[in-house]
C-alpha cells in the first residue's frame, strides 16, 4: 500500500506528499526519480525524488498541477493511497559517488526553478549532511510560489531572486548567477534542475564561463526502465534513454530545443483529455487545446 | 459429407474488413464439434514426434485422446503436467515451427491442429471454472522469481507445484510481461485469457510483488542475504529497444515498437476510455519483419493508418509466424520487401513527413544462415507518411547484471546460463528466457523456465 501519510499545499498548484513506498526509502539516493499512477487506470507519471526517509519507509514528492493526471493526484487526502509507486529509478547524482573531501572542494552552484527546487532540496539535504553547504539559487516568477524556503535555506546558501522583483534578487536565474559571478563568486560546477527552457538558458551562461553544468531531464516517458524509448535525447552525438542512462545529463551537450519539441508529441490530446476530466461536457472549445 | 482427414477443420475468424477497425480477437476458436472432429484426425502415434517438437514437452497425443473422448477436464490436466499457460500456447506459439511442423498427418496432409486444439482446452476448461491444483507437501524454501512474463510464471508454477514458497518481482504495474505490454488484445485477450491465466499460477500459491525493479528497489543479493531467498530465477525478458541511428530518427512520430504496443496495450490507449494518449496516424511505416512488426503494424491499422511494413530481407525470411504474416496481409497491411529505410524526414515543426529507403537485394548467407540484404546503388526513394515505427528487436536491459555480483553475461551482454538448467555463474542463481537469449519466443521462454524449475528443485533439494 503506497499510502500518503502528509500532504501540504505548498503553493497555489503546487503539493507535497510523504508516501509509504518502504523499498524505494531504502535504496533512493539524490537525483533519482519515481513513477507513481494515481488509480488502476492511471498514467505513468515520473517524479523526481525530493527526500526520503529510509527509517520511516517514506519518500517525498513535490508536484505541479498540470494536466488530467496531477489534478486528480492533488484531488487525494492525507490517509489515501496511490495506485502504484514504482523506483528509485535512474541514475543517482554522480556527487553521491565522488569522495567527500573532493565535494569539500569543489565550488557548486545549484540552480533550482519553480518545482524543481525540490529535487535540488534533496541534493542540498544530502550533500549538508556530509559536511558540504554550497550555493543555490532558487527562482520563481514572483514571491507566492517560492516554495521550502526554509528548508532550502537550513541545508544551504540561498540566493532568492524573483521574476518580478516581488522577492530577493530582481530577474531570472541567469541574471542572479550574473549577479553572483559579479560580486566575485567563482563556480567550477552548477547543477540545474527546473523548467527545460530555464536549463537551456542557464547552460548557454555557463558555456560561455566555462563552467561546467548538469542538468536533469524529464522528458515523456512510459515504463521508466529503458523498455519504451519514449524518452530518448540528444546528448552531444549520442542518442541517450533519460531514464537509464540519466536524468542527469551534462547540459553542454543536450539538445534542448529538440527535447523541448518532443515534450509537445502529445501535447493536444493530454490537453483534450485534462479538459474533458474537468470540465466534462461543460467544455466547448475555444481553449486552444481542443481541435 | 464424410470428413476428409486430410484436411483441418477450419477455424472461424473475424472477418478481415471487419476485424481491421477493431481490436477483438481474430481468431474465434473451435467449438465441441469442430474440436472433436479435429481432434479425430490425431492418429495418435505410438512415437509422437510432436511431443519432441514441443519446447515444454506437453503429452499432445494424450491430451488430444481426451479431446476425442469429450473429456475437456482430462484434457486440461493433461496439459497442465507440462504447460501453465495453455490459453496463452495455443494462441502465440509458432506451431508450424514446433508440434505442427513434425506432424506425421503433415507428411500427405495438412498437419493436426495442435494449437488451435489446446486453446479449445484450455478456453472450455476456464469457462467451466477448472483450475490446476497442487497437492505437494510445502516445502521451507523460498525462491524469488524475477520478472512475469512467460518464463517467470512457468517457473514460479513448476516450482509452486512442487511445494516451493514463490514469490515473483514484477517491474511494470501488472503481471505478465511481454504477455501483457507487448502482445496485442487482438491477439490475446488481457482480461479474458491473460488475467486468468495469471490468476491460475497464483491458485497454487504462488505471490506477486508489482512494482518492484531488480536492480532498483532492491537487488538480486539482497534478496537472498537480507530476505531469505533460497535461489532466484532471472526471467527479465529482453529489455532495451534498438533504433536505427539514422538521420530523423528523432522526429515526432517515431516510435519504437515497444512504446507503442505499450502504451497500446498496458495502458489501452486503442481505447477512446484510456487517459494514456497515442498517435493515430494517417500513414504508417512500420521496420522490421518480426512478430513484434506485425503486432505492431496491425495496432497502427486499427487505430486508423494505412500501414506498411518495410523489410529489408524478402518474404521467405519474415522471422513472424507465417500465420501473422497472412492475417496482417488479409488486413490491408501492405509489405514493402527488399527495402531499407536510409534517412526520416521532419517538416518544420518537428513532426515527420515522409521517409526515404533503398532497394535491397539478396547476396550471400550471413552468419544467421539467411541471405544478406545488400543495397542497390541510386534506388533511393520518397514516401510521404507522419509515422515509423521501429521494430528492430532489443538489446539486452543491464539493470539486473550490473547491479548481481558474479553475474556474468556473454559479449552481447546476455545473462550466460546452462541451458540444461538454467544454472547462472553466480550459486542459487538461474536465468532463462529472452535475457539469456535475447528476443525469442514465449514458448521458448516458457522452456527455459520450465529447465531451470527443474534445475532450481535439484540444487535445492541437494542443499537440504
Amino acid at each position: 500500500m503506497f499510502r500518503i501519510l502528509k500532504k501540504e499545499n505548498l503553493a497555489p498548484n503546487i503539493f507535497l506528499m510523504d508516501v509509504e513506498a518502504s523499498r524505494i526509502a531504502k535504496n533512493a539516493l539524490p537525483g533519482q526519480f519515481l513513477i507513481v499512477r494515481v488509480d488502476a487506470d492511471g498514467e505513468r507519471i515520473p517524479l523526481t525524488i525530493c527526500d526520503y526517509d529510509a527509517a520511516a519507509g517514506t519518500v517525498q514528492i513535490v508536484f505541479q498541477v498540470i494536466g488530467g493526471e496531477t489534478h486528480r493526484m492533488s484531488a487525494l487526502a492525507e490517509g489515501d493511497c496511490f495506485h502504484d509507486v514504482v523506483g528509485p529509478l535512474g541514475k543517482p547524482s554522480d556527487l553521491t559517488e565522488m569522495p567527500i573531501e573532493e565535494l569539500k572542494k569543489m565550488k557548486i552552484c545549484f540552480i533550482a526553478g519553480g518545482v524543481g527546487t525540490a529535487p535540488v532540496y534533496c541534493q542540498l539535504k544530502w550533500l549538508h549532511e556530509n559536511g558540504v553547504t554550497v550555493d543555490c539559487i532558487q527562482g520563481a516568477k514572483t514571491k507566492d510560489i517560492i516554495i521550502l524556503e526554509d528548508e532550502m535555506r537550513a541545508v544551504s546558501n540561498l540566493h532568492i531572486c524573483t521574476d518580478d522583483g516581488s522577492y530577493g534578487i530582481s530577474g531570472n536565474v541567469t541574471v542572479a548567477l550574473q549577479k553572483l559571478i559579479d560580486d566575485g563568486m567563482q563556480f567550477d560546477r552548477v547543477v540545474a534542475i527546473g523548467p527545460m527552457i530555464m536549463m537551456k538558458f542557464v547552460c548557454l551562461m555557463t558555456k560561455k564561463l566555462g563552467i561546467e553544468t548538469i542538468v536533469s531531464m524529464n522528458p515523456i516517458m512510459v515504463d521508466g526502465t529503458g523498455m519504451c524509448g519514449a524518452c530518448r535525447l540528444m546528448v552531444g552525438d549520442k542518442v541517450k534513454f533519460a531514464c537509464v542512462d540519466g536524468p542527469e545529463f551534462d547540459g553542454h551537450l543536450v539538445d534542448f530545443d529538440q527535447a523541448m519539441q518532443r515534450m509537445r508529441l502529445y501535447a493536444s490530446e493530454e490537453g483534450r483529455l485534462y479538459l474533458a476530466a474537468k470540465e466534462g461536457d461543460t467544455h466547448h472549445g475555444g481553449c486552444g487545446n481542443c481541435g | 459429407m464424410a470428413q476428409d482427414m486430410m484436411v483441418r477443420i477450419p477455424v472461424r475468424e473475424q472477418d478481415p474488413k471487419v476485424r481491421a477497425t477493431n481490436f477483438g480477437e481474430v481468431c474465434l476458436g473451435y467449438n465441441k464439434e469442430e474440436a472433436e472432429a479435429e481432434a479425430a484426425r490425431c492418429l495418435n502415434c505410438k512415437n509422437p514426434r510432436c511431443v519432441q517438437g514441443c519446447p515444454v514437452s506437453i503429452d499432445i497425443p494424450g491430451f488430444i485422446t481426451k479431446i476425442k473422448e469429450s473429456d475437456v477436464k482430462g484434457a486440461y490436466d493433461v496439459i497442465s503436467q507440462s504447460s501453465a499457460l495453455p490459453a496463452v500456447c495455443g494462441r502465440v506459439c509458432p506451431q508450424e515451427t514446433q508440434c505442427e511442423g513434425v506432424c506425421v498427418r503433415g507428411i500427405k496432409g495438412e498437419p493436426v491442429s495442435i494449437g488451435k486444439l489446446e486453446r479449445y482446452v484450455a478456453d472450455t476448461a476456464r469457462a467451466m471454472g477448472i483450475k490446476p491444483s497442487t497437492d505437494a507437501a510445502k516445502k521451507e524454501k523460498k525462491v524469488a522469481i524475477i520478472g512475469s512474463g512467460p518464463a517467470g510464471l512457468t517457473c514460479a508454477g513448476d516450482l509452486a507445484r512442487m511445494g516451493y514458497d514463490v514469490t515473483i518481482f514484477e517491474a511494470l504495474h501488472k503481471a505478465g510481461g511481454v504477455l501483457v505490454y507487448g502482445i496485442p488484445e487482438f491477439r490475446l485477450p488481457k482480461d479474458a485469457v491473460v488475467e486468468k491465466e495469471i490468476e491460475n499460477v497464483k491458485a497454487l500459491g504462488v505471490k506477486i510483488e508489482t512494482d518492484c525493479i531488480i536492480g532498483k528497489s532492491t537487488t538480486v543479493d539482497a534478496l537472498m542475504k537480507e530476505e531469505g531467498y533460497d535461489a532466484v530465477f532471472i526471467g527479465s525478458g529482453a529489455g532495451l529497444p534498438k533504433f536505427m541511428h539514422i538521420p530523423g530518427e528523432q522526429a515526432m512520430g517515431v516510435f519504437s515498437a515497444n512504446e507503442y504496443l505499450t502504451r497500446s496495450n498496458l495502458m489501452k490507449a486503442f481505447s477512446k476510455d484510456s487517459r494514456t494518449p497515442i498517435m493515430r496516424p494517417k500513414k504508417a511505416v512500420i521496420v522490421g519483419g518480426g512478430n513484434v512488426a506485425m503486432d505492431a503494424a496491425r495496432t497502427a491499422l486499427r487505430l486508423g493508418a494505412e500501414t506498411h511494413i518495410v523489410y529489408r530481407r524478402s518474404e521467405e525470411e519474415l522471422p513472424a509466424r507465417r500465420e501473422e504474416v497472412l492475417h496482417a496481409k488479409e488486413e490491408g497491411i501492405i509489405f514493402n520487401l527488399l527495402t531499407n529505410p536510409v534517412e526520416i524526414h521532419a517538416d518544420e515543426n518537428g513532426w515527420v513527413k515522409g521517409i526515404t529507403c533503398l532497394r535491397m537485394e539478396l547476396g550471400e548467407p550471413d552468419e544467421s544462415g539467411r541471405r544478406s540484404p545488400v543495397e542497390i546503388p541510386g534506388s533511393e526513394f520518397y514516401t510521404e507518411c507522419d509515422a515509423v515505427i521501429m521494430s528492430l528487436g532489443t538489446d539486452p536491459n543491464p539493470l539486473i547484471s550490473s547491479t548481481t555480483e558474479g553475474l556474468d553475461v556473454n559479449r552481447r551482454r546476455c545473462i550466460v546460463a546452462n541451458e540444461e538448467n538454467g544454472q547462472t555463474s553466480k550459486e542459487g542463481v538461474f536465468a532463462g528466457g529472452d535475457a539469456v537469449t535475447g528476443a525469442a519466443t514465449v514458448i521458448l521462454a516458457m522452456g527455459a523456465g520450465k529447465a531451470a524449475a527443474k534445475g532450481i528443485d535439484e540444487y535445492l533439494s541437494g542443499k537440504a
